[in-house]
Formats: C-alpha cells, sequence, structure tokens
C-alpha cells in the first residue's frame, strides 16, 4: 500500500503546495513517494526529500517534463501508476490539468479538491462553490485526488528520504511549450501569505487598484488578491483572482476592499481566520461573513490605514 | 473544421443553493436553472470561430435529463448549428460524460472540442482533460486566448502564476476560462431560428457507455456556518481591533 504524491515545481524550487498536499497524502495510511518529474530539477528532489513523512524521492529527468506539460506528464504518472494505491495532486492549475488525465487513462474517477480525508477511500469535498461540503466514497481500485492546499497546514522538515530515478516515459508530441509570463513579485503569493488584501470592481481602474491598494498590502506585507470583476476590467492579473474559480485561499487577515461578496468570490476566501470588509455599501452581502466590518469609502479608509500602519 | 461544444445544464450561478436538511443532498426542485457559465464561454468561441470561418459546423453536447434540451437550444440560438442530446436521468461524473463525449466525437469527427473548464455544481474540472486522455488528442485547459494555424493551436492558459501558452497539435481539447470571451445573448429572432434547427436524441448505450457512478455520495452537509462579526466606526478602531482583539497585525 503506497501513495504517490507528484510534486509541484519550477526545476528549480520546490512549491509549499507540495508539503501541504503531502498533509493530506500522509492520512491516506500508506508510505507516500514524491515523484519529482522535471528537467534539471535536482534541487527540487533534494528538497522534497527533507519533508516529513515521504518515504522515497523518484524523480524522472526529461526535456519533456521541464514545463509540466499534461501529455508527457501524464503518461509518466500512468507507467508508474502500477505501484500505487492512491495518486495525489495538489489542486493547482498544473494539478488540475495532469490529474484528470491520468485518472481517465487509469479509468479512475478523480476525486477534486479535498478538503478533508476520512478514510483511505472516503473523502470530504465542496461543491456548488463551497456552498454544501460532500462526503464521497471512491469505489475505484486505485485513488486519484486532487488536494485543496489551503484545507491542510504544510508538512514540516526533517525526513531524508532516498532519492532514486525513474525512467522518462517519452514524449507524446502532442503540445509544446511557447512561453509563459510570469509576474515576479516582492510580495508574498497568495496561496501561502499571511495577510491578503483584496480589491473590487470599485477601484475603477488599474491606475487606482495601483494607487490604493498596493501600498497598503505592501505596508501590510500581504499579498495582493482581486475579485473577478476587477481582473476581467483589468486592474489586476488573473492569477490575483480569489473565488470559486481563481485561487482559494485561508491566511490570518483577509481585507476585502470594495468587493460586495458574491458567493463566488466568498467561496475562495471564506475559511480566512479574520476577514475584514470596507464597502460603502452597508448591506453588501460581505458584511454578513466579515468578523470586522467598516462602511465607507476605501479611497479615504485605505489610504488612512496606511498612514495610521 | 467542424467543432464540437459540451454544454451542461446546472443551478443558475446566481442561486444560492440549500442543502436539504436529511443530507441526501442539494435542493434541485423548481431552481432556476441554466447552461453552465464557461460553456457559454465555450460556445460564444466556437461560433467566433465559424464566423470567421474557421470552424464550418458547430455542434452543441449535452449529457442529462430531458430538459437539457433547453440548454442545447440556448446554445443553438446563440449561433450553434444542430444539438445531441445524450439523454440520462441519472447524474452523471466526469468520467462517464467525457466517455460518452468521445464516443460522440468518433461518431462526429470533429478536430475540436471545447468545453468549460469546470462545471459550477460539482466544480470538477475534469471533463475536458478526461476527454483529451481518452481520445489521446492534447489538451489546452483554462484558455485565456486560442489561434489556429496550420494545424495547430496556440492555447495561451490561466495559470497560478499567470500565463502559459502552448502548442497544441489539432485536433484538441480545449477548456474555456473566464476571459477567453464575453458571451452574446440570443437574440430574439436567433431564438425563434433555434426552434427549428435539429437536436438528437441518443442515450449512453448507444456509446456503449456505463453511466452507473464510482463515487458513492455518503453525505451532503452544510459548510460551517460563519457568524457574521460587528461593524466598527473608523480606521482607529479597526486597527485596534486587529492588534489587541484579533492579534493579526
Ligand atoms: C462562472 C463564474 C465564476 C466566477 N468566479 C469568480 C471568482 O472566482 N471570484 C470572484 O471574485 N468572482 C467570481 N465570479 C463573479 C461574481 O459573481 C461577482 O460578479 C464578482 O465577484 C463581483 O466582483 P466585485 O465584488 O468586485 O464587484 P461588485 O459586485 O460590483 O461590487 C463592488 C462593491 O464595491 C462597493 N463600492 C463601490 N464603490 C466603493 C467605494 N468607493 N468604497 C467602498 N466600497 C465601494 C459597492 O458597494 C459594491 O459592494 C464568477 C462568476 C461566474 C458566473
Ligand atoms: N453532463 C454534461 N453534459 C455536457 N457537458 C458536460 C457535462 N458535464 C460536464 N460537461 C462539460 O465539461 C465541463 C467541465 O465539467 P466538470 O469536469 O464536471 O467540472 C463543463 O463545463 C462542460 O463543458
Amino acid at each position: 500500500m503506497t501513495t504517490l504524491l507528484i510534486a509541484e515545481h519550477d526545476n528549480q524550487s520546490l512549491s509549499e503546495q507540495t508539503a501541504k498536499a503531502l498533509a493530506a497524502a500522509t492520512k491516506l495510511g500508506s508510505d507516500v513517494h514524491v515523484l519529482v518529474a522535471g528537467e534539471g530539477a535536482g534541487s527540487v528532489a533534494e528538497a522534497a526529500a527533507k519533508l516529513e513523512g515521504i518515504a522515497k524521492v523518484l524523480t524522472a529527468d526529461d526535456a519533456a517534463y521541464a514545463h509540466q506539460l499534461a501529455e508527457p506528464l501524464a503518461d509518466l504518472v500512468v507507467k508508474l501508476a502500477g505501484d500505487y494505491d492512491a495518486i495525489v495532486f495538489a489542486a493547482t492549475t498544473t494539478g488540475k490539468n495532469v490529474a484528470p488525465r491520468v485518472a481517465a487513462l487509469l479509468d479512475v474517477m478523480q476525486v477534486s479538491d479535498v478538503t478533508g480525508v476520512v478514510a483511505a477511500d472516503t473523502f470530504e469535498r465542496p461543491i456548488y462553490a463551497g456552498n454544501a461540503i460532500q462526503t464521497v466514497k471512491s469505489k475505484d481500485a486505485k485513488k486519484v485526488i486532487t488536494v485543496r492546499t489551503s484545507a491542510f497546514q504544510a508538512a514540516g522538515e526533517g525526513g531524508s528520504a532516498d532519492i532514486a530515478s525513474v525512467d522518462a516515459a517519452g514524449d507524446p508530441g502532442l503540445s509544446s511549450f511557447v512561453e509563459e509570463k510570469l509576474a515576479h513579485s516582492e510580495r508574498p503569493e497568495l496561496t501561502a501569505a499571511k495577510i491578503i488584501l483584496s480589491g473590487g470592481r470599485a477601484l475603477g481602474s488599474k491606475e487606482k487598484f495601483d494607487e490604493v491598494i498596493l501600498p497598503l498590502a505592501d505596508k501590510l506585507g500581504a499579498a495582493v488578491g482581486a475579485s473577478r470583476a476587477a481582473v476581467d476590467a483589468g486592474y489586476a492579473p488573473n492569477d490575483w483572482q480569489v473565488g470559486q474559480t481563481g485561487k482559494v485561499v485561508a491566511p490570518e487577515l483577509y481585507i476585502a476592499a470594495g468587493i460586495s461578496g458574491a458567493i463566488q468570490h466568498l467561496a475562495g476566501m471564506k475559511d480566512s481566520k479574520v476577514i475584514v470588509a470596507i464597502n460603502k455599501d452597508e448591506e453588501a452581502p460581505i458584511f454578513q461573513i466579515a468578523d470586522y466590518g467598516l462602511v465607507g469609502d476605501l479611497f479615504q479608509i485605505l489610504p488612512e490605514m496606511k498612514d495610521k500602519l | 473544421m467542424k467543432v464540437l461544444v459540451a454544454v451542461k445544464r446546472v443551478v443558475d450561478y446566481n442561486v444560492k443553493i440549500r442543502v436539504k436538511s436529511d443530507g441526501s443532498g442539494v435542493e434541485l426542485a423548481n431552481v432556476k436553472m441554466s447552461m453552465n457559465p464557461f460553456d457559454e464561454i465555450a460556445v460564444e468561441e466556437a461560433i467566433r470561430l465559424k464566423e470567421a470561418g474557421t470552424a464550418s459546423e458547430v455542434i452543441a453536447v449535452s449529457v442529462g435529463p430531458q430538459q437539457s434540451q433547453e440548454t442545447i437550444r440556448t446554445a443553438l440560438a446563440m449561433g450553434a448549428d444542430r444539438g445531441i442530446l445524450v439523454k440520462t436521468d441519472q447524474p452523471t461524473e466526469p468520467l462517464a460524460v467525457a466517455k460518452i463525449l468521445k464516443g460522440v466525437v468518433e461518431a462526429e469527427g470533429p478536430d475540436l472540442v471545447i468545453v468549460g473548464k469546470q462545471a459550477i455544481d460539482d466544480d470538477c474540472n475534469q471533463t475536458g482533460q478526461m476527454l483529451a486522455a481518452l481520445l489521446g488528442w492534447s489538451q489546452g485547459t483554462f484558455a485565456n486566448e486560442v489561434a489556429f494555424a496550420d494545424g495547430h493551436a496556440k492555447v495561451t492558459r490561466e495559470v497560478d502564476g499567470g500565463l502559459q501558452t502552448v502548442d497544441l497539435k489539432m485536433p484538441a481539447v480545449v477548456t474555456t476560462d473566464l476571459r477567453l470571451n464575453e458571451p452574446r445573448y440570443a437574440s430574439l429572432p436567433n431564438i425563434m431560428k433555434a426552434k427549428k434547427k435539429p437536436i438528437e436524441e441518443k442515450s449512453p448505450d448507444d456509446f456503449g457507455v456505463d453511466v452507473s457512478p464510482r463515487l458513492e455520495v455518503l453525505k451532503t452537509e452544510e459548510p460551517k456556518k460563519r457568524e457574521g462579526g460587528v461593524k466598527v466606526a473608523s480606521v482607529d478602531e479597526l486597527l485596534g481591533k486587529l492588534k489587541n482583539e484579533a492579534g493579526v497585525l
């Protein structure tokens, strides 16, 4: 009985998401092996070997895995799957891209976005934007699951697992990488941040978003999030969207400024420890879930907060 | 090229659903149903390809109960040419839907399948990837932009760190993200015209697919309720509470 966890990385560093998914993988009750498929990702394998609760690290080094493309990566995981009872991915955009491909090739119905492990075959997962929680029991012999990482505490360090290499599975030649436009920022990452400041449609323009949200975020040491409306309008990049179909976060402090609180937005942040809402409409639904609500104009409130911090 | 789009009938995104008190599921009686929003984006993209002369025909497929006809009619009113309803009263899981769609693809021979990235009822985010796997096709998920040339598709994807562009060998499966396009509303004349467009009816059996669920739903519950807190009167009070009461600053 062994579980295979697929590492999330950029060939250089191991993502925090893997340590969180590991916490869920460990709960399945079997040994956990982690697969680092990449190109020249030796440092990632070493970081994975140090995670508490990893029994073995498998590395597959091939140009086909340099960008985690779904088609070759799924083939590799399927080739290894014979030795495993469960295959676990973090529910990141990479995990969501690859895991269903693996599941279908294994003829398994995947369990998406697991927020709780009840037993090795039974899981909790949110449906309807988190407005209902389903407990499902998988009847498939193998389990393929993706883990909602905001629901789990990252596993610690202190392990020293063996690292073994496995053969690559070839490139089916279906897709190729063209380019990436990733934002590099000094700010903390949304999914790892202790404090998040999010702005909504009320900001009105990218200029205002930058002028009012960013300086306060920097003062707070916060990551910056946004509502769909703010992203659609171009005030903020797509990867800042928090919600049902964006990122799901659970920081210590979430500040929603000029966000009404649509169910799709709440789905991404309602498990935050403390929620602050700043909105000029005292009836805004966001106040129903906020620990602290401040009714007023964010263009006055946010600069004042910055000055008083 | 021929384009297939998958459209699912789901509870309208504006509806706040209710969990049945006996834990048996979500209340679906007398609830407004609509096309899954991501599928509207899929239909829109397919129609734009047709308008641009890239696509020759757009076929909308839905797997579900008889009422899913309405969802297909919506796609036809937006501009799809014809529909296929694969009728089943069982709730369907992505794996079964992907197998059915594979059967439809084999029967229809499209070069491109566009599906939503996620159905907003089950929130699975699986079907497109599964279909691509079963067909042995390439996949471009969470598409923000697509372009077609020389038997390839260039798909820009919304990923966690920003945007990634991949080149796909056709045929391919593309799944839509929110910013791929803004779906149109069907005009009244087009709604009238859509009534005459054909919808073929099939069953999962026609494609040899067993739709019995692989996941047994043991229970469905309300999430932990979050109590609303207090309103504060000023920035000073807010910062004070965050520091001293909540201890998060
Ligand atoms: C399929 C689908 C998926 C979706 N996924 C997501 C998702 O992942 N994340 C997400 O966020 N949304 C998502 N949405 C969109 C969601 O339904 C809402 O439309 C969106 O969250 C609204 O954004 P908003 O709160 O910024 O804008 P609005 O709803 O327009 O709210 C703006 C708020 O700002 C307040 N305001 C205005 N001016 C000021 C001022 N000067 N000072 C203070 N307050 C002010 C107003 O009172 C109002 O409450 C999705 C929708 C669909 C259909
Ligand atoms: N029953 C269905 N009928 C038609 N299309 C579906 C069905 N289920 C899923 N799909 C398609 O697959 C996408 C992703 O669904 P899911 O994997 O369930 O999140 C949806 O946006 C639809 O395009």
